[in-house]
């Protein structure tokens, strides 16, 4: 098929995208990814024993947060940020200072298309950041802003400009992100399918969000990615991209934002334990059948027109309609807030961000 | 997890909107073969039907169409509405429909498609409408529902409509085609997805099939287009009859996919031609889509002839004035209902 005469190349964005790694064992993953990540900066959130040294390939440009500074730059307020779970990740969202963010797991590889070629994960995420959603119908054909593709007979022209993306949400070839109980039943079972598509997720309708191949819009949504009191102390594990999927989506929705999943492709190579993980999900995989019912009904006010208002509204119906779920939701309904409020202090409008940075707490 | 649908429970429906379907026939043989085929001649087309030998079918033409449906309907029963009089007059519980300008297509390694072998599959396993799997179809080979999806929505719902869709000629409108006359669909996405509960969706007529004990009434030949032709592109029928499709799964707890089987859409027509015709249904759609969106069902409404019969009574309150053709859209999805229910459901064929 002839091609467009002319492709507009992706803009590289090194100067407006900050590459978030949570990680407690090495870094050797990134050899693999040093042509297409070099241009950027990175925030490693280690987490585990802080006094174990991280060592990053050489060449990176990086800044790297180990629980010591956790707890010394945000205080009393670092008790929002997870520990021993890779839900700590959040706290690089909130020290960046750029606007987009791209977080990938340690165990995540390049991938390849189906001619063999090397998949640029992140080159993919920018295109999907850097065109709109259409949340409102859907489009048979996928992307519509995609080569090649456009919208279909029937698709209202009204609706054509879409709606600014806020997230975009990439999938993973050969171990898939399968709950324990699925894993245990289907302990061989990759995910071969390359589907090449990209589709918004439509208004209204809630999905799984993984956290292993995630890109967003920090400007549009930044507050919204808080991962959630997970890991050490707590009762459950491996629910923190989902809580953030779940309340980023009612967000987006709400303020007309867009979510995009499907490309880019990474090569998933580590099977996590299947009874670890049971363990870590158990009161998940029964609290999320009062969690979806709670997330599909809430609505939040009109004037809450900022992510923020409409995290703190979040926050309060949490803690009014799943408080008596468990005692855990009160905790998580204060440690919502708590993650606002060290955000803002983190985020200043307007006022120089650095020399809070500096102070600490 | 999936149905057993039998060969025998299917229909194939063709309108032919063109006369010689030898080559479309032959083409689609391997595939049709199996089953028992309707063909409905459009009742503009002049020329004799031309159908190569070796299939079990029947052929309905104008005169078998008047004598069943009578000149007392609002309902045109001509070009691309012809199918329909094919899925009132059917006695099976499925039904595979697809145009006469389209041919098997190859799948990404080269392999010819049996769309109807995934048509059925579609309708044979469950529906997801409630919760996005962000590995698309969890009844696919090979995957399974993600990590977070809620397990008390694992079973899923009966798909009630899956959607195929084109490689080559895409299914834009005129205005799009015009101005991309060299484009060509040619990506192959190897997925099929639930179109989730509220989300509308333009359902392209050129490649479906559907429950017709289920959904059946609510494919009805309602919106015509003043200008309306022999291209896709200067239609709305079928994108106003996806829409009461859906609105009506929604309401009845039923699934709609789409994504494969792919079909190979054969080039052919004029955009720029067209443009004048279409572009009416273009403007249409604006007023179409918001009034889909928000029109709500009441809880009696149990079957698709009662859902349908409610739609219709909201077009004519809430449309009919903005412009007649939706007012004459509306007395036909009451008329279809009334026909649904004389000859739609009776337990024998009317065959002439």
């Amino acid at each position: 098929m002839a091609q467009p005469a002319t492709i507009s190349p992706t803009p590289l964005l090194k100067d407006e995208l900050d590459i978030v790694i949570p990680t407690i064992r090495n870094l050797d993953f990134l050899e693999m990814w040093r042509p297409f990540f070099l241009p950027y900066h990175l925030i490693i959130v280690q987490d585990g024993d802080p006094s174990k040294t991280i060592k990053v390939p050489a060449g990176f440009d990086y800044e790297l947060y180990n629980r010591n500074d956790i707890n010394k730059i945000l205080g009393p307020k670092a008790s929002c940020i997870s520990f021993k779970d890779s839900a700590c990740r959040c706290f690089g969202y909130m020290v960046s200072k750029k606007k987009y963010i791209y977080t990938i797991d340690d165990d995540c590889f390049v991938a390849k298309d189906p001619s063999g070629k090397d998949i640029n994960a992140l080159e993919q995420h920018i295109k999907n950041l850097l065109s709109p959603s259409t949340p409102f119908f859907f489009n048979t054909l996928y992307d519509p802003y995609r080569a090649g593709a456009d919208f279909v007979r029937g698709y209202p022209f009204s609706l054509r400009e879409g709606v600014p993306t806020a997230v975009s949400h990439g999938l993973w070839l050969n171990i898939p992100d399968y709950d324990a109980p699925t894993q245990l039943v289907k302990p061989l079972e990759r995910n071969t399918r390359y589907v090449d598509a990209i589709m918004t997720i439509t208004k209204g309708t809630l999905f799984p969000m993984c956290g292993m191949n995630l890109a967003f819009n920090r400007e549009l949504i930044g507050p919204a990615m808080y991962f959630g009191l997970m890991g050490d102390g707590q009762p459950i594990g491996r629910y923190d991209d989902m809580w953030a999927g779940w309340c980023t989506k009612v967000i987006c929705d709400h303020l007309g934002l867009g979510v995009k999943s499907g490309l880019p492709y990474i090569w998933h190579s580590k099977a996590s334990n299947p009874f670890v993980n049971l363990k870590k999900e158990y009161k998940g995989i029964y609290w999320q059948e009062e969690l979806i019912p709670f997330f599909q009904s809430v609505t939040l006010p009109k004037d809450c027109s900022t992510v923020q208002k409409c995290y703190i509204e979040l926050s309060k119906q949490v803690k009014e309609k799943l408080g008596k779920v468990d005692e855990y939701f009160n905790k998580l309904a204060d440690a919502m807030v708590t993650w606002i409020e060290a955000w803002d202090e983190l985020n200043p409008t307007g006022a120089k961000s650095a020399e809070l940075f500096n102070a600490g707490k | 997890m999936s149905l057993a649908i039998k060969d025998d429970e299917i229909d194939v429906v063709i309108g032919a909107l063109r006369s010689d379907l030898t080559s479309f026939m032959n083409e689609w043989r391997p595939m049709f073969s199996r089953f028992h085929l309707i063909i409905v001649k459009d009742p503009d087309l002049k020329e004799e039907l031309k159908i190569p030998e070796g299939f079990n079918l029947d052929v309905y033409k104008k005169p078998d169409i008047d004598q069943v449906v009578g000149s007392s309907t609002a309902i045109i029963f001509s070009g691309y509405s012809c199918r329909y009089f094919g899925y009132l007059v059917s006695r099976k519980k499925y039904i595979i429909s697809m145009d006469d300008d389209c041919l098997p297509a190859r799948d990404n390694k080269g392999f010819l498609v049996d769309a109807v072998a995934q048509h059925i599959t579609n309708l044979a396993t469950p529906a997801t409408p409630f919760f996005f799997n962000t590995l698309y179809d969890p009844f696919s080979e090979g995957v399974d529902f993600v990590r977070g999806y809620p397990f008390s929505l694992r079973s899923g719902v009966k798909c009630a409509f899956s959607c195929g869709l084109w490689l080559n000629l895409a299914d834009h409108d005129a205005p799009t085609q015009a101005l991309k006359p060299g484009q060509r669909n040619s990506r192959y996405v190897d997925a099929v997805i639930t179109v989730p509960v509220r989300a509308l969706v333009p359902v392209s007529g050129i490649n479906i099939a559907f429950d017709r004990e289920v959904v059946g009434p609510a494919l009805l030949p309602a919106l015509r287009l003043a200008g309306e032709g022999k291209f896709r592109w200067e239609t709305m029928e079928d994108i106003w009859s996806g829409m009461c499709v859906k609105v009506v799964c929604d309401h009845l707890g039923l699934g709609v996919k789409t994504g494969l089987p792919y079909v190979w859409r054969n080039d052919r027509g004029d955009a720029i031609a067209s443009l004048k015709k279409e572009w009416e249904g273009v403007k249409l759609m604006e007023e179409v889509v918001p009034f889909f969106q928000s029109v709500r069902l009441p809880r009696e409404a149990t079957t698709a002839e009662d859902c349908v019969f409610e739609v219709a009574n909201a077009v004519k309150e809430q449309l009919g004035s903005r412009d007649p053709m939706f007012a004459r859209a509306a007395t036909a999805m009451l008329d279809w209902v009334k026909l649904w229910k004389s000859v739609g459901s009776s337990s024998s064929s009317p065959r002439v």
